[in-house]
């Protein structure tokens, strides 16, 4: 008996809303907090901040976000990484503007401004659906990209074209520039990570959320029962583009330090983002996770176990990875479609009731 | 003639060029989709693994060279032979008809009555899984491609257009040869549909899935017919863009560049895809030529988006596409 | 068709007031096929409307014109008392009218509870920062209206079904939710498009027993589309019938049911 709800009864429609309905998950939950805030930071090296948990919970906020327009609300998104670059120079025209303000604000300015970009190219989705819309956010992803490459007040005339993270603070404990200790990374990445998290499950379970569901489900019956589709798909846009704008913000101020736009928010990192909430789940919040984890953790075990294990080269072994992740992708979309966050609930169902069945 | 109408004139004719080959990618986009309703995200693809399989049949590569050396220890790389153009060719497409079965049994049997959108996901999981497959079959660095296609500047029209402006235009003989290549492509695609017996159950499937399978249309068998021919497609794509810039990685991006063509001409459209593969063609290098300068060039990067998305904002079906009535 | 069982009373007997909605000389066309030529008609405050004709006959559609999704070419909505504007589905929803589709329109991947609460959107108002926070008035508003909806759900008699997900529910069930998710949005029209289509004898009493217990408890205005003579007959007060875009016949059912032009309609004479 690992797992159990006998007894948990709940006396009110709160308590029966409340998003781990039963107390062992509830429990869990804290633990995994506990850990995560308490005992990590005193164990993490560079090595692990830097290859796994940092880009993990970075890319964890930019899957909640995506995971928030199309797991949610069925407008599927190529243009993550576009979004992602405007976070990113938001923060760093933000940084570079006003030294005296705390970066932690500027992280969340340049989300907003991102949410702001967002909401233009959302504006189509009116019109425009399925992956017709999807084409037209791939407008939004080389624009944008090309738009940071060519236009030098982006990035204050620096003569390489890239922009640095000049170093900041908060209480005293540098966070971004090369002095920054490995735990202080991870600590702002998890702080982050977990309150948009939060955030992200409190909208998705209200009023907003259904709302956004709807759209998803069937958009002509939404609005005929009184769903506002412009509302609705525009909040989408700027609450999950702000969400990908922090990740932005994060991975060029916190995680890399200097970025040059092409190569840190391709394309590509669009398709990754998005490979990440099909194979972690669309519409959970913790498949967001499960889906980023699992996508950064992918690279670095075939790196260890090709590269360094069996002695591949490099290229062979990233060939291999998109094998695997394209193959995995199919898989999921054939077999299970609501991805490891779908496996996971199938997993407690049958743990529930373990380890008598019938 | 003013020089700088001669120039704008010779941009245009060199779009359109570009946009045939934009368009022979777009064409085997609306083949699948007319035929199956999949947005098949992995044309391109294709067109970049029938390219490399072509150079590598030719060369007499060895199949997963690297990873056969890596594995058993091995230094194989050549069987020491090269394979002639045509038998390379059938050979390839022999390799596309096999995908084409592979894709229906792994991949669409499963999505059967899914939603557009998740089988669009899934052809984006298809892309990413040929590119490692063909890298890892073939190599991936780049490779030039020779099956014998005329190549370089267009004497007959230098001298021409010279004799008549005074000024020579630059054509590339390839993409004269390409232009021909896609006509003889639409016109024999459309011969086949109207007047062979699978061309019609093609034609019956696009209209209506479940009519065509209560007359006894396979739909299984269809749409590996439909993703073999679509292989064809990506290989005469492949040719003719691997000729050009040499078989590689950016192939593959060739096929986003197809999207905004469909976009323009509809999902379901064969003229369509030709004309906004001209379009886009002719609009991005004349917008380089006129604005280009002005704000830093490369804006063939996002024109072409940028047009189909204003363009979609006005007419959400594409130019060709049938108008959606919405029903409840 | 038995209906509720007990005869029912007299519209007089009912609080039914003048007319709610009027529909005064709808036209509708698409491209060269006029689907709905020059309607006229009235529902009044209380009462329970029918729209009747054979398949083809306009009658979704003027559903459709009802609910805002079609704009028709000519003719005016007055509701309430005054001229409707063009407006946006949403706005009619808003503005007090649900409805229920005639091929089941749910939202597959949510639960009962959650299809439900969706009726009731344009109730809440708590702003979207206090739902991030889930703070203050959207937490209060969000157990509030549970309440509510749970008090349809008993209504309804779907009490066991109010977690799961709505693709796994038979057929008779996902059209008792659709009138929970319409009922839940406690609207002043309810419009029913075909809700007993496909149904079995015993869940087509029952939901005529739930349509009635809707119009008696909440005083809710009904219209609705149904095939089922026997039905319309016993439910309705009223009964506007549609023949080809047109209407041929309007009145209380036991005039209807002897008028000339139905009977040929239904029968089927040569039209020409």
């Amino acid at each position: 008996m690992l797992y159990r709800e006998a007894g948990d009864f709940k006396t009110s429609y709160a308590a029966d809303g409340q998003t781990f309905p039963i107390a062992f998950d509830r429990r869990r939950y804290q633990a995994v907090l506990v850990l995560a805030f308490g005992v990590v930071p005193f164990l993490v090296n560079d090595y692990w901040a830097n290859a796994v948990l940092v880009p993990f919970l970075i890319y964890a906020i930019a899957a909640i976000g995506l995971n928030i327009l199309t797991g949610y609300c069925g407008q599927v998104s190529l243009g993550t990484g576009g979004f992602m670059a405007v976070g990113a120079y938001a923060c760093y025209k933000l940084m570079t503007a006003f030294p005296e303000v705390s970066v932690l604000l500027h992280i969340l300015l340049a989300g907003t401004v991102t949410a702001l970009v967002g909401m233009l190219f959302g504006i189509p989705s009116l019109r425009i659906k399925g992956f017709y819309l999807a084409v037209a956010t791939l407008a939004a992803q080389f624009f944008l990209v090309w738009l940071f490459n060519k236009v030098p007040w982006f990035y204050n005339h620096s003569a390489s074209g890239q922009i640095s993270a000049p170093e900041r603070s908060v209480l005293g404990l540098a966070v971004t520039g090369a002095a920054t200790a490995p735990w202080a990374k991870y600590l702002v990445c998890l702080a982050f990570a977990v309150g948009l998290a939060w955030i992200a499950r409190n909208l998705t379970r209200g009023s907003l959320g259904r709302q956004w569901m709807a759209i998803r489900d069937m958009d002509i019956a939404a609005e005929i029962i009184g769903v506002n589709p412009l509302r609705a798909k525009l909040t989408a846009f700027a609450i999950s583009s702000f969400y990908v704008g922090v990740a932005g913000a994060l991975m060029f101020a916190v995680y890399l330090g200097a970025v040059e736009v092409g190569e840190a928010f391709g394309v590509n990192k669009a398709f990754l983002v998005l490979f990440m909430i099909i194979i972690g789940g669309l519409g959970s919040i913790f498949g967001s996770f499960a889906g980023a984890a699992f996508l950064v953790l992918l690279p670095v075990l075939l790196k260890n176990l090709l590269v360094d294990g069996l002695g591949w080269s490099t290229a062979l072994a990233a060939h291999v990875e998109l094998m695997i992740v394209g193959a995995l992708i199919v898989f999921f979309l054939v077999v299970e479609p609501h991805g490891l966050a779908q496996l996971w609930r199938l997993a407690k169902e049958k743990l529930r009731l373990w380890p008598f069945p019938h | 003639m003013p020089d700088q109408i001669l120039f704008a004139l010779e941009v245009t004719l060199n779009g359109l060029m570009a946009g045939v080959l934009y368009s022979l990618v777009a064409l085997g986009f609306v083949l699948i989709f007319k035929a199956s309703g999949i947005f098949n995200f992995a044309q391109g693809v294709m067109a970049l693994f029938a390219a490399l399989t072509l150079v590598g049949f030719q060369t007499g590569q060895v199949p997963f060279a690297h990873l056969v050396n890596v594995l058993f220890g091995t230094h194989v790389e050549h069987f020491g032979w090269t394979m002639p153009t045509l038998a390379a060719i059938a050979a390839t497409m022999a390799v596309m008809v096999v995908m084409a079965l592979l894709v229906e049994r792994l991949v669409l049997k499963g999505l059967i009555n899914q939603a557009p959108i998740i089988l669009f996901m899934a052809t984006i999981g298809l892309a990413y899984f040929l590119e490692g497959f063909g890298d890892i079959m073939w190599g991936a660095d780049i490779k030039r491609l020779e099956v014998g296609l005329p190549q370089g500047l267009s004497e007959t029209i230098d001298a021409a257009t010279f004799a008549w402006f005074g000024y020579g235009f630059f054509i590339d003989r390839l993409d004269i040869v390409a232009a021909l290549v896609a006509a003889a492509l639409v016109v024999s695609l459309t011969l086949f549909s109207q007047y062979t017996r699978h061309g019609r159950a093609l034609r019956a499937v696009a209209d209506d899935h479940q009519a065509a399978l209560s007359v006894g249309i396979s739909l299984r068998a269809i749409w590996v017919l439909v993703w073999s021919i679509a292989g064809f497609v990506a290989l005469v794509a492949g040719v003719m863009w691997g000729t050009k810039l040499g078989v590689q990685f950016s192939l593959s991006l060739i096929a986003l560049k197809a999207l905004p063509v469909l976009m323009l001409g509809g999902f379901t459209s064969i003229p369509g895809a030709i004309i906004g593969g001209l379009i886009v063609g002719v609009g991005e290098k004349l917008f380089e030529f006129a604005v280009g300068p002005l704000v830093g060039g490369a804006t063939e990067n996002w024109f072409a988006y940028m047009l189909a998305l204003v363009f979609l904002l006005f007419r959400p079906q594409g130019l060709f596409g049938e108008r959606i009535i919405e029903r409840v | 068709m038995t209906g509720g069982g007990e005869a029912r009373p007299a519209a007089e007997d009912r609080r039914i007031g003048p007319a709610i909605l009027e529909m005064r000389n709808i036209t509708l066309r698409f491209g060269g096929v006029t689907a709905i030529h020059d309607i006229s008609f009235d529902v009044r405050e209380g009462e329970i409307r029918a729209i009747i004709g054979p398949n083809g006959a306009g009658k979704s559609s003027m559903l459709n014109v009802i609910s805002g999704f079609y704009r028709p070419q000519e003719g005016e909505v007055w509701f309430r008392g005054e001229r409707r504007r063009r407006l946006r589905p949403y706005e009619v929803a808003r503005q007090g009218i649900a409805r229920t589709f005639q091929n089941i329109a749910l939202f597959q991947g949510m639960s009962v509870l959650d299809n439900i609460m969706t009726g009731r959107l344009n109730l809440m108002g708590a702003s979207i920062l206090a739902q991030a926070l889930w703070w203050g008035r959207a937490e209060r508003e969000e157990v509030a209206h549970r309440g509510k909806v749970e008090r349809i759900i008993d209504f309804l008699e779907i009490q066991h079904v109010r977690k799961t997900p709505v693709g796994r529910l038979p057929y008779g069930l996902k059209k008792r939710v659709e009138l929970a998710r319409a009922l839940a949005a406690e609207p002043r029209i309810l419009l029913l498009d075909e809700p007993m289509a496909g149904m079995n004898v015993e869940e087509k009493e029952d939901m005529c027993r739930f349509i009635l217990d809707a119009n008696d408890e909440f005083g809710t205005t009904i219209v609705l589309i149904e095939h089922d003579m026997g039905v319309v007959m016993d439910l309705s007060d009223r009964v506007v019938v549609m023949d080809y875009g047109r209407k041929i016949a309007d009145g209380p059912p036991e005039t209807v049911r002897t008028d000339r032009a139905v009977i040929d309609a239904y029968l089927g004479v040569a039209h020409g």
